[in-house]
């Protein structure tokens, strides 16, 4: 079921090897991409003739952007990389748990940072529930077009849902720690700052809890062969329920920290379903590091690019690197070689 | 997932066509159908007549999706792109030029079959299958998304509007409100896709797209050229989408990049033919006369719900929450569709 299951026992069982970042071809691209990264940002400061505390403005916002996709599109990582599910609910679970902050925040007024601890625990319930329930009847199915399918009216079933309980009233989470500071010359917003630094935080967990912990040895060796991890004793449908748990756990942790940013509407999540495809897909299926360096490089892309696109046509560039992401490196930019 | 196949032609003396007698039987169920729906305008109330056009659009769109997704095997996840360039053309030819939009029509659903011809053949040529052939065509519809957004001619985010005529006129296609011409020419419109579909699915090119779906390997030993098999049903599937993206454009006379290339185009032409079947001939249709009037129904139902319901009231969302539920459960108990699980019954 997985695109390269194989080449992952490679990459898996070699880490004793020296990464040398000029001979392996995660290396090389990483090397690729952040030259391409640097060369582009002094590209745009000597010939974009634009003012250079904008640009400044522009980069820092950027970064701070990628955070949030970052933390956004971990969680597919595990949902789409891990299980080969295209997740269309991931929005929507993000909506999902940002309207659990606020109905916490609002009724009990906790700080809402405090809600996310609460939140991610349910999340994972939820997703450990739909997996278990839905997806489980369909994986032994090869056809990939119905998790979509299921994925699509569960998210349509959640944003109207939540649209039928909290109506469509623009809501918002105030930030107990509102305001900005100066990155650099650049402002920067506290709560983006948090935002990116739960980014970090999550993805440096994921990775704990991917090489470190029993739970993680199952959930690769499922991801890599899951015929011979339930052969040698792994129940696969509980890895299944456990990694889809996980993966709404780091959503909902993702859904806590980006309320206090966003006007809250059921739609709001939306936007980001396809954002974190792209994200997944350019790192890299299952690569957490690359989720984090796809992510940031994104957000990048659109706030730079915004200089000269103005709208949504920074979005327009998005999407066609990802058509050539696709077209020209399936496995992602960090993906292994088939 | 073999669906329909060629019974072999019967030598009979009595039978003169040379029709194969699946293909035969579905043509009389479709004039049988398409004459008693004609009749339809005459029964129902002025009030329902924009449901049962709107569930018409559905059904076309239903029956272009399936074409390529349910008969080609290959999934598309945007088939926005291709309603929304049936709509745009049209409705910039005859905003800019004047054009009928008979003419437009045929322009948008040629121009969408090239261009579906092309996103595919770049797709199958970079082989990509499953997944992210539905990610690459999802990632298109998205870019023509953005890309109208930022369009000068195309009037950016404001859309655009057909002007409204004093007089009735067949070349512009524009109607009294609520005359029946409005419900009959989709009508029509619906019909020749079907036939099309009948026709393409019972050809030998057909049966050819359909031994790719199930099994391309074994089909292009057999010298079938996969490439060209594949990307038949596409163009017809691009060309019959555009239509109704066209149609959409006339009947309610504006064109927005939300409603032309927004995602729920894409599932738009998807959910019926899945609730219906799959790679059947009657499933999107099927589909589509259960979720067109959903919501009417729904919204109806709530303006004077039983007691135990009465807290929904005033509440928006219900309607598409039923219909992402019928989703889920037929997509994970029924799926075949529910044509082609009564369909099952019937031959067991």
């Amino acid at each position: 079921m997985n695109v390269d299951a194989s080449s992952r026992v490679e990459a898996d069982s070699a880490p004793k090897k020296r990464w040398n970042l000029f001979q392996t071809g995660r290396g090389r691209m990483l090397l690729v991409m952040l030259a391409a990264t640097v060369f582009g940002i002094a590209a745009v400061y000597l010939f974009g003739e634009k003012d250079s505390a904008l640009v400044t403005q522009t980069v820092v916002t950027g970064l701070l952007l990628g955070g949030v996709y970052v933390l956004v599109s971990l969680g597919l990582t595990l949902i789409f990389g891990v299980l080969g599910i295209v997740n269309f609910a991931h929005g929507a679970m993000l909506t999902m748990a940002m309207y659990l902050v606020y109905f916490m925040v609002s009724s009990t007024g906790i700080n809402p940072y405090i809600a996310v601890a609460l939140t991610a625990p349910i999340m994972f319930g939820f997703g450990w529930l739909v997996q278990s329930t839905l997806m489980n009847r369909l994986t032994s199915d090869v056809g990939h077009a119905r998790p979509l399918l299921v994925t699509l009216g569960l998210a349509l079933l959640i944003t109207n849902t939540l649209l039928m309980i909290f109506g469509g009233r623009p809501q918002s989470v105030p930030s107990p720690y509102a305001g900005s500071v100066q990155i650099l010359g650049a402002l920067a917003d506290v709560p983006r700052i948090i935002a990116f630094l739960g980014a970090v935080a999550v993805a440096a967990g994921l990775i704990v809890i991917l090489r470190k912990s029993p739970l993680g040895l199952s959930i690769r060796a499922v991801a890599a062969n899951d015929m011979g991890a339930s052969l040698v004793g792994v129940n696969v449908k509980r890895i299944y329920a456990m990694t889809f748990g996980l993966g709404a756990a780091s959503v909902g942790v993702a859904g806590g920290l980006l309320a206090p940013l966003t006007s809250l509407v059921p739609s709001v999540g939306d936007q980001f379903t396809a954002i974190a495809f792209v994200i997944v897909v350019l790192g890299g299926l299952d690569s957490i590091p690359g989720a984090l360096i796809g992510g940031v490089f994104i957000g990048l892309l659109q706030s730079v690019g915004s200089l000269f696109l103005p709208g949504s046509g920074s979005l327009l560039l998005v999407f066609a690197m990802f058509v050539l992401v696709l077209f020209l490196r399936p496995q992602g930019l960090f993906g292994a070689k088939q | 997932m073999t669906s329909q196949r060629v019974s072999p032609t019967r030598t009979h003396s009595g039978w003169k066509w040379s029709l194969p007698t699946g293909a035969r039987r579905h043509y009389l169920v479709l004039a049988v159908v398409l004459a008693v729906m004609a009749l339809l305008p005459l029964v129902v109330s002025e009030s329902a007549l924009p449901v049962v056009i709107r569930t018409l659009i559905y059904a076309l769109m239903a029956v272009g999706w399936n074409l390529m997704s349910g008969y080609g095997g290959m999934f598309s996840f945007g088939h926005a792109a291709f309603f929304g360039v049936g709509a745009y053309t049209n409705a910039y030819l005859l905003t800019a030029f004047g054009i009928s939009p008979w003419i437009g029509m045929i322009a948008g659903a040629a121009l969408s079959a090239g261009i579906g011809v092309l996103i595919a053949y770049l797709c199958l040529k970079y082989k990509l299958a499953g997944s992210y052939f539905a990610l690459a065509t999802f990632a298109f519809a998205q870019m023509f998304l953005f890309l109208t957004f930022n369009l000068e001619f195309l009037n950016k985010s404001e859309g655009i509007n057909i002007p409204l005529l004093s007089e009735e006129s067949w070349i512009m296609m524009q109607f009294d409100q609520g005359s029946f011409q409005y419900y009959w020419i989709p009508l029509v419109l619906l019909g020749a896709a079907v036939s099309v579909s009948i026709g393409f699915v019972y050809s030998r090119s057909g049966q050819f797209a359909q031994a790719i779906r199930d099994d391309s390997t074994a089909a292009e030993s057999l010298g079938i050229k996969v490439m060209k098999y594949r990307l038949i049903p596409v163009a017809l599937s691009c060309a019959i989408t555009a239509i109704a993206g066209s149609y959409y454009t006339q009947y309610y006379l504006f064109i927005g990049p939300e409603q032309a290339f927004g995602l729920h185009a894409s599932t738009d032409a998807i959910i019926p033919a899945v609730i219906g079947g799959i790679g059947t001939i009657w499933g999107p249709l099927i589909g589509a006369a259960v979720v067109g009037p959903l919501s009417t129904i729904v919204a109806g139902f709530m303006r004077n719900p039983p007691p135990f319901l009465e807290f929904l009231q005033g509440t928006s969302g219900l309607d598409v929450a039923i219909y992402a539920i019928l989703l889920i459960v037929i997509v994970v108990f029924l799926p075949k569709g529910i044509y082609g699980t009564i369909r099952e019954w019937i031959r067991k």
